[in-house]
């Protein structure tokens, strides 16, 4: 079997001022790319590659509201972030701009060293929902070079949508263009 | 709003979520597209990131009335950069006509109220962490990214996942010198960082009902560092005594319908947490995270190069009197430097007119202006291993400058002791 992505591992509580560092806030993402996590690991943002994938310890992206920290790793191509947990309102930036997290409590076990897939596992329909709207869930596994297989918590399909069209923009443009919302023009 | 069946106790949080998705009743975990009744964002969050979004979708914002603009971040602008984000902000404002602009006078957090923007039963989104704030007014509001503003401001509508509530239980009441500012570190240093867990948090008991809506701000405000989504307080009549100052639309009607409806009713659903307020001690937080807080003796002899009364968290006009508590008649230690940045102009011409504002200057003080300042990072930062005691929020490695500054917060009365003293300092030595 062929493992795709790489892993980084990075430590717990990685915060939004170490993705996207205050100083730089200024500048367009693709410069605040530059330093990203450079209070961490210097040689992360010179050294990742497309497709690479973050592992970290639990409360990943907290502190501030400023997306940029979302949005700095896919400018860098991460594939996606996995974590025991993280920040709420950092998870809802990630998959605003099409970044993939995945809370999986089991995450440490993944070794720096090792390379990992990430698979659909299945959908089911949740019973998380308002009254008469069933909504369907993503399962993913994680199943690592080193033998693991490891599961993360479902996600909900709209958020599911907002990876598959590369974010939050282009689900508003699909609705538009499809006239599933109303706007002022 | 009927009255609900008593077999049906909902919390505060599910009440107001209820209400803005237009749903009698709510359950945890439902994930429920609500209406906004307000959007504020600021200079670094709002049109610099909106407008190119907005243009590419060719859509126009669902409400100018809902939206507050806050010019804070980038004022004043220090450099070529700000002072583009800044022109560029002000240019959108008046494009998109917008009927809210609060431009440099002060921090969006505290202006919000301040300018009457809020009321119980709202639910309210910014684009900024410290949105929660808003929160004491009880309203649910809290802090969203610029592309899920986009989404708001496009459709007036944003999804929320029907939270737990925590319910932080404060019986008794401070002492003298310990304030609301101590009592969300040590929550902090209680639940972690995220021990929130994007839930609701709701402050309760008579240590809550006791304090200020000042100090109510400071609990919900902080609300970001538990990582909760939202930071609740019930309003009472401290609430609707600070709205009457504020708005001019609050009707005895109104007033009594919201103490009818906005509290966690008996048996409703949550995890209680109990602290005791009267024992309570100054609390510091070391570098680098608030959830290293615990009693100020633990941090005993730590020394400073500069002390810091700033943000939406620690520079209110109370937070101002408080430091003007201990520093009056005294004058910070000659090896450190005491800043004030104050949270709201307003507030500081408050402070000039009763004279809290010369004690501050008497001792010593530099005055910042009115804005975000040194907190966010953006302009004004400090220096090469400067070591900071800060009433502020955020202790991050690298937030507040270069990675070698080292920053302890406190409250607004232990930041002003610590000046005077140039170590960590109790301030109850200096308020007997």
């Amino acid at each position: 079997m062929n493992y795709s992505s790489k892993v980084w591992c990075l430590p717990a509580d990685i915060d939004t001022d170490n993705l996207a560092p205050g100083a730089y806030m200024k500048l367009p993402v693709a410069q605040i790319a530059t330093h990203t996590l450079e209070s961490v690991r210097a040689e992360f943002a010179a050294s990742v590659r497309v497709g690479d994938v973050i592992v970290a310890g639990p409360n990943f992206g907290i502190g501030s509201s400023r997306e940029q920290a979302a949005g700095v790793l896919v400018e860098l191509g991460v594939r996606a972030v996995i974590a025991p947990s993280f920040s709420g309102l950092f998870f809802r930036n990630a998959f605003n701009l099409g970044l993939l997290l995945l809370t999986c409590p089991q995450a440490q076990l993944i070794q720096e060293e090792e390379r990992i897939n990430i698979v659909e596992k299945t959908r089911f329909l949740d019973d998380h929902t308002s009254g008469e709207q069933n909504m369907k869930s993503h399962v993913y596994m994680i199943e690592t070079s080193g033998g693991h297989r490891l599961e993360c918590r479902p996600i909900p399909d709209f958020l599911m949508h907002m990876i598959e069209l590369g974010g939050l923009i282009n689900v508003l443009k699909f609705k538009i263009q499809n006239q599933l919302i109303k706007i002022n023009t | 709003m009927s009255a609900r069946p008593l077999h049906h106790p909902q919390t505060l949080a599910q009440k107001l979520i209820a209400k803005s998705a237009g749903l009698e009743r709510v359950n945890t975990g439902d994930i429920l597209n609500c209406q906004v009744d307000l959007a504020m964002f600021h200079d670094s969050s709002g049109p610099r990131r909106l407008k190119p979004m907005l243009d590419s979708l060719g859509a126009k914002i669902w409400d100018t009335s809902k939206v507050v603009l806050v010019l804070d971040h980038y004022v004043p602008a220090l450099d070529e950069q700000s002072h583009q984000i800044i022109k560029f902000t002000r240019e959108v404002a008046k494009q998109w006509r917008l009927p809210h602009v609060i431009d440099s006078e002060g921090i969006c957090h505290v202006v919000l109220p301040e300018r009457g923007h809020l009321k119980p039963g709202m639910l309210c989104v910014g684009g900024d962490s410290h949105s929660p704030t808003a929160g004491a007014f009880g309203t649910y509001t809290f802090g969203i990214g610029a592309t899920e503003m986009l989404g708001v401001v496009v459709t007036g509508q944003i999804w929320v996942q029907v939270p737990k509530t925590l319910s932080m239980h404060w019986s008794g009441q401070l002492s003298q010198g310990v304030s609301a500012k101590d009592m969300m570190l040590h929550m902090i240093a209680k639940l972690g960082m995220n021990g929130g867990a994007y839930q609701a948090v709701e402050f309760t008991g008579p240590g809550v009902r006791a304090l200020s809506m000042a100090e109510r701000m400071t609990l919900s405000n902080m609300s970001a560092e538990l990582g909760a989504q939202v930071g609740l307080i019930a309003p009472d009549l401290v609430t609707m005594d600070y709205l009457r100052t504020t708005r001019n639309d609050l009707s005895d009607e109104f007033v009594k319908e919201a103490l009818n409806i906005w509290f966690s009713d008996e048996g409703s659903e949550s995890d209680l947490f109990a602290f005791d307020a009267a024992t309570l001690c100054p609390q510091v937080a070391a570098p680098h995270s608030p959830a290293n807080s615990a009693p100020i003796d633990t941090y005993a002899r730590e020394k400073f190069n500069v002390a810091y009364i700033g943000a939406c968290t620690g520079a209110k006009l109370e937070d101002l009197r408080s430091a003007a508590k201990v520093l009056k008649g005294r004058r910070v230690s000659s090896g450190l430097k005491l800043l004030v940045a104050p949270a709201s102009a307003k507030e500081q011409r408050v402070a000039e007119q009763e004279g809290t504002w010369q004690v501050l200057m008497d001792a010593g003080a530099t005055a910042l202006s009115s804005s975000c300042g040194a907190c966010a990072g953006y302009g004004f930062n400090f220096s090469e291993h400067d070591r900071v005691i800060s009433s502020t929020a955020r202790n991050f490695k690298g937030r507040m400058g270069p990675s070698s500054v080292q920053v302890f917060l406190a409250s607004p009365y232990t930041v002003a002791a610590s000046a005077v003293r140039g170590e960590l300092c109790d301030p109850r030595e200096y308020l007997s």
